[in-house]
């Protein structure tokens, strides 16, 4: 495989492209409603109608709007069918001659799909996800190429650097300088690992990413890899994503049958293999030991850094971890430009985000925004504000490791620093919208529980604290705890963060803390007067228990 | 691990002794294996040459070169294969992939996606993520257990069905989601549950 060749198989299917494309939505959420069923049908009534020579029914991958599903766009029509079904869908064909199906439609120019900005999802929804060519057609492999022709590692760690990308996993480290120190560090034995144990519960990114736009994924592997001086790479999926591991599987094999990936990557001496490793449901395995150590086949039980994994990883060899959409971002920025991806967002943060917008709002799917954009942009104008008319009371970002930000703060612009002010993170991009109707107390239960369950055990302040911290939380909604519970609680908070080991116990009292910085009240208003008539606040109730 | 199985041993004893001599243990296995594993190991690997199941497993580890670093990969398969995962076989993936028995059943342990124990007929997973959550999860949870008695990870005594409950399942664009024996249906209610369930019941 060399460059014309990859041009060559651009230009076939280029060439081969049909006059309509009726594009067929085969993401995991359209496939729940039934999407292969209006697949089959599409391409039905197509050969019905003779018109297999000027219409293509494509199957790809997601469309975004996951909560209209499954979705049909026409191309070039500019129409975007949705919650279309088996029995509906030869209607669409039969109005392919002139005019529009009478079928429900959504805008494709409304504010959720007109705000957004895609570089990491730019192919999704376009290409199919099981044919390499379909990747290929959309200048897929060219930033490999250009990079183990006309770059040393050297320049594409420097690249890599100047871009200003941040790691998208929910902790923001800059890649370059990660990608530098594995390469710095030494070693004839390095790995690259794909963080895809999307495990934040609310959060579909990664999962789309993988179902998508599986090659821009392994691309920019191969980058890192050759930028890193690594030959083998891991990519660690949950087992919760079927169709995820399917769809890598054969994009791994169509890539290794064009000599893309395996041994002498497009003729260069560059050697690259991808093995898939397969999760088994655990939370902790989103740390990054903890997943390395998963990865050898053992208990996902994080342990104490440093050594940091970029001097002693997988099998005690120098590894580079990332998360799937970093990666995904990885193609785009060889391709355009370092200087063209550092023009996108804000002054720290570069580029765009992905999040996965659910819970209680109108448009419930995935968006691409470029960083910085407020809250309120998201929430109200994009995901079109809380359904049945509600209003929203908080957004919440991070999963079980980020916060609540209530409605008054939604004019922040998301951001890893802004978001962190917070007391939330940008975690892996899962933003989950309450409204009205939504405990706050019961939500920080929901994820202490989580934490109580998902806590590994290894070390003492998460394992024992966040059962504690759950015990006190459920004596709260169940109206049985004095105001000496909440301070204890708030004791235990700043404990299990500055005492766990790893990242899990770390954050684990963040949903807790940040509901009772914004929420106070609604601690308050359940809890019971203290027996003995102590007064509540910390300070005072520790010098109390002391006399006690 | 298997020193919980003795009420078991003793209906087997006679049948390992006379399969004693025949199967020889491997030999790596003997300093650190108990005499009473080693005795369970003969007798799984007696067991296992009769199964089909065992030589597909087996075939699969081959595939990863018996490597132990596959040993999650391997646990997978065979859960796929037998539908969980019991002693006997987690013992022959210890044997075969030459690791201590405790470290296999430590790994199947810790990970929650194995099963050590028979599943109902059917089953019923109730995502049980954030977005799932805000729209409602735990109400499909509780009617379920009113209605057949039986909490989340149980299974009915009649052995129809097993209710669980996933992390999250990443279908947040359609909660509450629920998985019908690995089929995802969106918006789910408690009574769509319900009519699911009682269907299964009925037959």
């Amino acid at each position: 495989m060399m460059l014309n060749d990859l041009t060559s198989i651009k230009e076939t299917e280029l060439a081969a492209r049909k006059k309509i494309i009726l594009r067929c939505c085969m993401a995991a959420g359209c496939m729940s409603s039934d999407a292969k069923g209006v697949k089959q049908q599409l391409d039905r009534a197509v050969a019905d109608a003779g018109l297999q020579n000027e219409v293509e029914v494509r199957g790809v991958g997601c469309m975004k709007l996951c909560c209209e599903g499954p979705l049909v766009a026409v191309d070039p029509q500019d129409s975007l069918y949705i919650k279309v079904t088996a029995e509906n869908a030869p209607l669409i064909v039969a109005a392919l001659k002139g005019g529009t199906a009478d079928l429900p439609q959504a805008d494709p120019n409304a504010a959720f799909f007109a705000k957004q900005l895609s570089i990491v999802l730019a192919n999704s929804g376009l290409i199919d996800p099981e044919r390499i060519e379909s990747y290929i057609a959309v200048d897929g492999y060219q930033a490999l190429h250009e990079a183990l022709h006309e770059m040393t590692p050297k320049d594409v760690v420097e690249a890599m650097v100047k871009s200003g990308l941040r790691g998208r996993g929910g902790a923001g480290f800059p890649t370059g300088l990660k990608w530098g120190t594995v390469a710095k560090s030494p070693g004839a034995k390095k790995y690259v690992v794909c963080n895809a144990d999307e495990g934040d519960p609310g959060a579909f990114m990664d999962r789309s990413v993988l179902e998508s736009d599986p090659h821009s994924v392994l691309e920019g592997m191969a980058i890192a890899a050759y930028a890193v001086g690594a030959d083998q790479g891991f990519i660690y999926v949950r087992a919760e994503y079927p169709l995820a591991i399917s769809r890598l599987q054969i994009a791994i094999k169509q890539a290794k049958q064009m000599g893309l990936l395996g041994a002498g990557v497009f003729e260069s001496p560059f050697n690259f293999n991808v093995d898939l490793r397969i999760g088994a449901g655990a939370f902790v395995c989103g740390e990054e030991t903890a997943l390395m150590m998963s990865v050898e086949g053992k208990r996902g039980t994080p342990r104490p850094r440093p050594p940091f994994p970029a001097e002693s990883g997988l099998f005690g060899c120098p590894t580079l971890l990332n998360n799937v959409e970093t990666f995904a971002n990885v193609p785009a920025i060889y391709r355009k430009g370092a200087e063209w991806f550092a023009g996108i967002g804000t002054e720290k943060s570069k580029g765009t985000k992905v999040f996965a917008l659910a819970g209680k709002i109108k448009n419930t799917g995935l968006i691409e925004v470029p960083m910085g954009t407020p809250l309120r942009t998201i929430v109200e104008e994009m995901g079109g504000g809380a359904p049945d008319g509600g209003t929203i009371k908080a957004v919440q970002t991070g999963g079980p490791s980020g916060g609540c930000i209530p409605s008054q703060h939604l004019d922040t612009p998301v951001d890893y620093e802004s978001l962190g002010k917070l007391g939330s993170i940008m975690g892996s991009g899962g933003m989950i919208v309450m409204d009205q109707t939504t405990n706050m107390v019961e939500i920080a239960r929901f994820f202490m529980e989580f934490c109580m369950d998902e806590s590994c055990g290894k070390c003492i302040p998460c394992r024992a604290g966040t059962v504690q911290m759950h015990h006190i939380l459920d004596k709260i909604v169940n109206r049985k705890a004095t105001p000496r519970d909440l301070a204890k609680l708030e004791e235990l908070c700043d404990m299990v963060r500055n005492t766990s080991l790893c990242g899990l116990g770390q954050t684990a009292p963040n949903p807790t803390m940040s509901t009772l910085r914004f929420f106070r009240n609604e601690y308050e208003a359940l809890l019971q007067p203290d027996p003995y008539g102590l007064p509540a606040s910390s300070a005072a109730n520790k010098t109390e228990l002391a006399t006690l | 691990m298997f020193s919980c199985r003795q009420g078991e041993w003793r209906l087997c004893g006679p049948a390992i002794d006379i399969f004693r001599p025949k199967v020889k243990p491997h030999s790596f296995m003997l300093p650190t294996l108990s005499l009473e594993n080693q005795r369970n190991a003969a007798r799984v690997l007696q067991h296992a040459s009769g199964d089909k199941r065992f030589k597909i497993l087996e075939v699969h580890m081959k595939k990863h070169q018996f490597r132990q670093d596959a040993l999650i990969e391997v646990l997978h398969k065979a859960q796929e294969l037998f539908g969980c995962l019991e002693d006997d076989l987690l013992l022959f993936v210890a044997i075969k992939l030459k690791l201590p028995p405790s470290r296999v059943y430590g790994v199947a342990t810790f990970y929650h996606f194995f099963q050590l124990k028979p599943q109902g007929e059917h089953t019923c997973v109730v995502c049980m993520g954030t977005a799932c959550y805000v729209k409602g999860a735990e109400k499909i949870i509780s009617a379920i257990t009113q209605q057949h008695k039986i909490r989340a990870g149980e299974t009915t005594p009649d052995n129809k069905f097993s209710l669980l409950t996933a992390r999250c399942i990443g279908a947040c664009g359609i909660a509450p989601a629920v998985v019908y024996d690995g089929t995802v249906t969106p918006r789910a209610t408690p009574e769509s549950a319900l009519g699911q369930i009682n269907q299964w019941v009925k037959k």
